[in-house]
């Protein structure tokens, strides 16, 4: 493409950017003469340099616009409508350019529609302007002040500017070198129009020059805005760097840091050498010279903002809302490559604050708001990130609506989502296809959703989070890493490959070994790792890569890396860890490019190419459901532990029959396979030494131990206790919601879930429990009911709450677990109704008898049943029961008392049945 | 390469590079080759395609190292030499073919350049552009556009 075409493509691009942005101001302060001057100087340039380049569509598209500007200048009313129509025009000018970038000729077609409407609107100000004051105007113009009879042409300038360009151009003539600077530092003046566009007009071939001075400076007024004189000094101390030639400069430095990186390796593996001083220097001018070149890159947020003004003001037009935009921090800066990135998803978020979250002036009267609405973007740096935060002070998110989308979609179910917070509902609007708008409008809701803001963001490491307050309006954070060229990588092996993680993902790192606490276990293939009462699902890097080649991974020893990615917690099982590293990141070949698991390559400091793993790769493999699922059951965590409504880890297995049976794994202690000649017959029942102990062993029904080989046992451990539960085959460990639809009569077995599509029997752990230990607890026949009633049950031992929430369920309640009397009040206090409250006595902190004289001390809970549940039953525990204001007192083993007291006390359903 | 079209009408000259993959020799055009190396310290990419034999650093630059054996369905060499690799470049990335040999440039007349013979394997088919009736053998032109028709294709299928 010819020099001048693309230079006078660049100019003008970014010339309109400006140009939209001031009119958008100019229509909030029609009086600011100076924005008014700004944008006709800024209009006009490119007018005159579209003359000069014999781009006739573009001048007189140009032209018009410019004379109803000019109009404004000499007074007429700067109506809404007029600035529209100015837009449009400008927009038509940026399709054209487009265009004239593609094919580099200007397209064949007629503005006349829009050159009419420009006209029209100016001779409706003239005559609006005319009217008063004709007389006063005749007898000052009479001079030679004429008002045509039809409108200038293309090119053509109006007499009056001439006359006055005429007046002031030789104040300036003596010195035209220093012309612009000077200029910009007038004062807003009295006689807005600059010099430089009349005389511009004049002698075209001349024009040119001047034409450019006046681009730059045009394009560099934003940044200068009020401080004039100060700005343009400092603006004449940048220069326009062609983008490839700092892509160029990255690359060098990169090769640098490299090399660099290569002579360190070296020098660590000679001791005492005189390389080390001088090698030190490089390495940190190096270091230095790649911030200064990383900085060049930089560029300031505003960039990413510079249309949002436009897009608000149309959106504002169209939806009949009045928004004002605020931006803060807006030279804040960040990586190119990662601002072009955020553009789109900050402009979608935008839109949605307008749309979704504002209200109509009449709604937001309503509420007693101001009428106009508030949108406001800042970004600020906050370590080694930038956070950008998108609030409106407009309805906030409606909980209601993503509660019945959220169901009507299947990612949660009602009794899931009553237990959630609201910000933990919120968070569905990030799942994808989530959209609340009730009708899809052209502003958004066009199916493209939050979750693809979500998916930008996560693929260049950054994190989202919203919050909103009903009535308040709401806010979405945005955290994104600084940049994405260098990035600090964690070196580790895997079947004697070396692999780049990203530090970024990476939480911590795990040493497994058997025997340890940090120990892998195995259910069925699937390997996990408990850490902090939580279980990690582990994935082995050489499996996931397919590269296993058998030789090295000691099932139970390794590296766990633990990453996180987005709110997914998971560990990648590697054989060695090295050291980190600050890799540059080299695209992948395109050949390569659709192997999900890498997101790069990286040559290392001894000259290797390794590759990068994307954490996002793995965790797709990992194939897990919607983050934001994770995210809502992660932070639950605890609650999550044994609630048996929510998503519940199950253990598959087969016992007796071919039909798979289930039991909670968070109530299972290990799983082990012991030989079956370790399995000794004593006193007429099976025992294994296990753990210098011996325990019992209960067979499921129709399970018979085998001659030889390894039987799968379920252990289950409370108080020292330990008891194992011979099965046939352990399956599978499976996520899921434990819906029990089906109670069953049959001894050991709650009742049929559908796991996995499959029925399942849910088999009950309490009855299998005295088996082994006759005093463990007594099993009675239970009597399920059918009932919508809630229960708080309030246990700090896991082991009780996993036993009796999946009893109560399948007595027909509601079970809303709490690990502490505090969480329980605090759920108490939520405003979510109970019918009867059960609670241990035993608990650290605040024990039961607290709990409940909390209870009974609050006016609106006193009326609440509460029933204790201990293992100490004596008549003086019963008695301090009855003062601590309990209504019943039940033995923590006797269920079938637990549910003829909860019937009891929950206004009996044997009443109403 | 701008005013070759002209001279081929007076019998143009190609200059190939000459390589020996398996049994058989092939030429690339002198102009599409940038260097020939020594490949070393090759990292195998997992889950790659079968042809792509991995990524080497070639003084700075990422190369992406293509098994030309695999590429042209020939079994795996038997010896321990090690093989060579002749550096092309297309839309910008670097590639390596990895050959057995390397032989000596020819300059050949491009009107002695005969079509692919009809029953030739039809992989081998696909990338050659033709075939030069040497002394004693026959040397197959292979079209390095075609050669490197890889990953994507593959998805497709």
């Amino acid at each position: 493409m010819d020099d001048l075409l693309r230079e006078f493509l660049t100019e003008t691009n970014e010339s309109l950017d400006v140009v939209d942005n001031q009119l958008v101001r100019f229509e909030q302060e029609p009086n600011n003469a100076k924005i008014l001057d700004n944008i006709f100087r800024l209009v006009h340039t490119i007018k005159g340099t579209c003359g000069f380049l014999g781009l006739p569509r573009l001048e007189a598209l140009a032209h018009a616009a410019e004379t109803l500007m000019g109009k404004f200048r000499d007074g007429m009313p700067v109506t809404g409508e007029a600035v529209t129509l100015i837009l449009t025009t400008i927009d038509r000018i940026k399709d054209i350019l487009a265009q004239l970038e593609a094919t580099e000729a200007e397209p064949e077609g007629s503005d006349a529609d829009l050159i009419g409407q420009l006209e029209l609107m100016v001779e409706r100000g003239e005559q609006a302007a005319a009217a008063p004051q004709a007389p006063s105007e005749a007898a000052e113009d009479t001079a030679g002040y004429q008002v045509l009879e039809r409108p200038l042409r293309p090119g053509e300038v109006s007499l009056d500017e001439l006359e006055r360009a005429f007046r002031e151009t030789p104040a300036d003539v003596p010195q035209p070198a220093v012309a612009p600077p000077e200029a910009a530092a007038q004062p807003p003046a009295p006689q807005p129009p600059a010099p430089q566009p009349a005389v511009l007009e004049k002698p075209k071939p001349a024009a040119k020059p001047a034409a450019k001075a006046q681009d730059s400076r045009g394009e560099r007024k934003p940044a200068a805005e009020g401080t004039s004189g100060e700005g343009d000094r400092v603006a004449n101390q940048s220069i326009r760097v062609n983008v490839d030639t700092l892509e160029h400069l990255m690359t060098m430095v990169s090769e640098l840091v490299l090399t660099r990186n290569q002579l360190l390796e070296i020098s660590r593996r000679h001791e005492e050498n005189e390389f080390k001083v001088p090698l030190q220097r490089l390495s940190n001018v190096t270091a230095e010279l790649q911030e200064g070149v990383m900085k060049t890159r930089m560029q300031p947020i505003g960039n990413a903002w510079q249309k949002l003004p436009r897009i608000v003001r149309d959106l504002s037009g169209e939806l009949g809302k009045q928004i004002e935009l605020e931006m803060h921090g807006a030279d804040t800066e960040l990586d190119r490559q990662v601002l072009d990135l955020i553009k789109d998803p900050l402009t979608h978020m935008v839109r949605n604050s307008a749309d979704h979250g504002l209200e109509t002036p009449e709604e937001r009267a309503r509420c007693g708001k101001p009428e106009q609405g508030t949108i406001r973007l800042s970004a600020y740096h906050e370590g080694g990130h930038i956070i950008i935060c998108i609030a409106d002070n407009g309805r906030g998110l409606n909980t209601e609506r993503i509660k019945a989308k959220a169901i009507a979609n299947g990612l949660a179910t009602e009794s899931d989502i009553e237990r959630m917070t609201e910000a933990q509902i919120h968070k569905f609007i990030f799942a994808p296809g989530f959209s609340t708008a009730a009708a899809v409008t052209s502003v958004s809701g066009r199916g493209v959703g939050m979750d693809v803001v979500r998916t930008n963001i996560d693929q260049i490491g950054g994190t989202i989070d919203v919050k909103s307050v009903a009535g308040e309006g709401s806010s979405v954070t945005v955290k994104i890493p600084l940049t994405l060229a260098i990035v600090s990588a964690l070196i580790v092996e895997a079947a004697g490959e070396r692999f780049a993680i990203p530090q970024l993902a990476v939480v911590e790192l795990v040493r497994a070994r058997a025997n340890s606490d940090h120990r892998i276990e195995r259910i069925k293939d699937t390997p996990v790792l408990r850490l902090r009462n939580k279980l990690l699902p582990l994935m082995h890097l050489n499996k996931l890569l397919k590269i296993d080649d058998g030789t090295s991974s000691d099932p139970e020893n390794g590296f766990i890396v633990v990453t996180q990615v987005g709110s997914q917690t998971f560990g990648i099982v590697v054989d060695g860890v090295f050291h980190t590293e600050e890799i540059v990141v080299k695209p992948m070949s395109t050949k390569l490019r659709h192997i999900g698991m890498f997101s790069g390559n990286t040559i290392l400091g001894d000259g290797a190419v390794i590759m990068i793993i994307d954490p996002n790769g793995i965790a797709q493999a990992l194939g897990t459901s919607v983050a934001a699922q994770h995210e809502i059951a992660d932070e639950n965590a605890a609650m999550r532990a044994g609630n048996a409504e929510q998503l519940t880890s199950l253990l598959v297995f087969r016992a007796g029959s071919s039909q798979p049976k289930a039991v909670p794994l968070a109530l299972i202690t290990r799983l082990e396979e012991i030989a079956v000649d370790k399995i000794e017959l004593s006193n007429g029942r099976h025992m294994v030494q296990y753990r210098d102990k011996l325990m019992p062993l209960v067979q499921m029904e129709g399970v018979s131990i085998g001659t030889s080989g390894v039987q799968p046992i379920l252990v289950f451990v409370d108080d020292g206790r330990a008891m194992g539960l011979v099965v046939d085959e352990i399956v599978d460990i499976v996520e899921e919601k434990l819906h029990i639809e089906v109670t069953s009569n049959r001894d050991g077995v709650l009742g049929s879930a559908v796991i996995k599509g499959q029925a399942t029997e849910v088999i009950d752990v309490g009855h299998f429990l005295p088996m082994a230990f006759a005093d463990w607890f007594s099993r009675h026949e239970m009597h399920p009911a059918a009932s919508s009633q809630s229960v708080l049950l309030v246990d700090d031992s896991a082991f009780f709450r996993n036993m009796l929430a999946p009893v109560l369920k399948a007595a027909g309640y509601r079970v809303r677990l709490a690990t502490n009397a505090q969480e329980g009040l605090n759920a108490l206090r939520s405003g979510q109704d109970f019918d009867a409250v059960l609670t241990d006595i035993e608990m650290p902190d605040m024990n039961g008898f607290e709990f409940a004289e909390t209870i009974r001390s609050d006016q609106r809970l006193n009326a609440m049943p509460i029933i204790a549940l201990s293992s100490m039953v004596s008549p003086a525990a019963i008695e301090r029961g009855r003062q601590a204001g309990f209504h019943d007192y039940v033995a923590k083993f006797d269920r079938p008392g637990l549910i003829a007291a909860l019937k009891e006390q929950t206004g009996g359903i044997d009443r109403a049945a | 390469m701008m005013n070759q079209k002209p001279e081929t009408i007076e019998g143009a000259m190609t200059e190939y590079v000459t390589a020996m993959i398996g049994d058989q020799l092939f030429g690339l055009p002198i102009a599409r080759v940038q260097d020939v190396f020594m490949p070393e310290r090759l990292t195998r990419v997992p889950l790659a395609p079968d042809e792509v034999a991995g990524v080497l650093n070639l003084r700075g630059r990422i190369v992406t190292a293509i098994d030309m054996r695999a590429r042209l369905g020939l079994p795996k060499a038997e010896t321990d030499k090690p093989p060579m690799a002749v550096g092309v470049d297309l839309r910008g990335e670097s590639y390596g073919l990895l050959i057995d040999s390397i032989g000596e440039v020819m300059k050949l007349p491009d009107d002695g350049r005969e079509d692919n013979p009809v029953n030739l394997d039809p992989r081998m088919a696909r990338m050659a552009s033709g075939v030069h009736r040497l002394d004693g053998q026959l040397m197959v032109v292979l079209d390095v556009d075609r050669v490197l028709e890889i990953a994507s294709d593959k998805l497709a299928a």
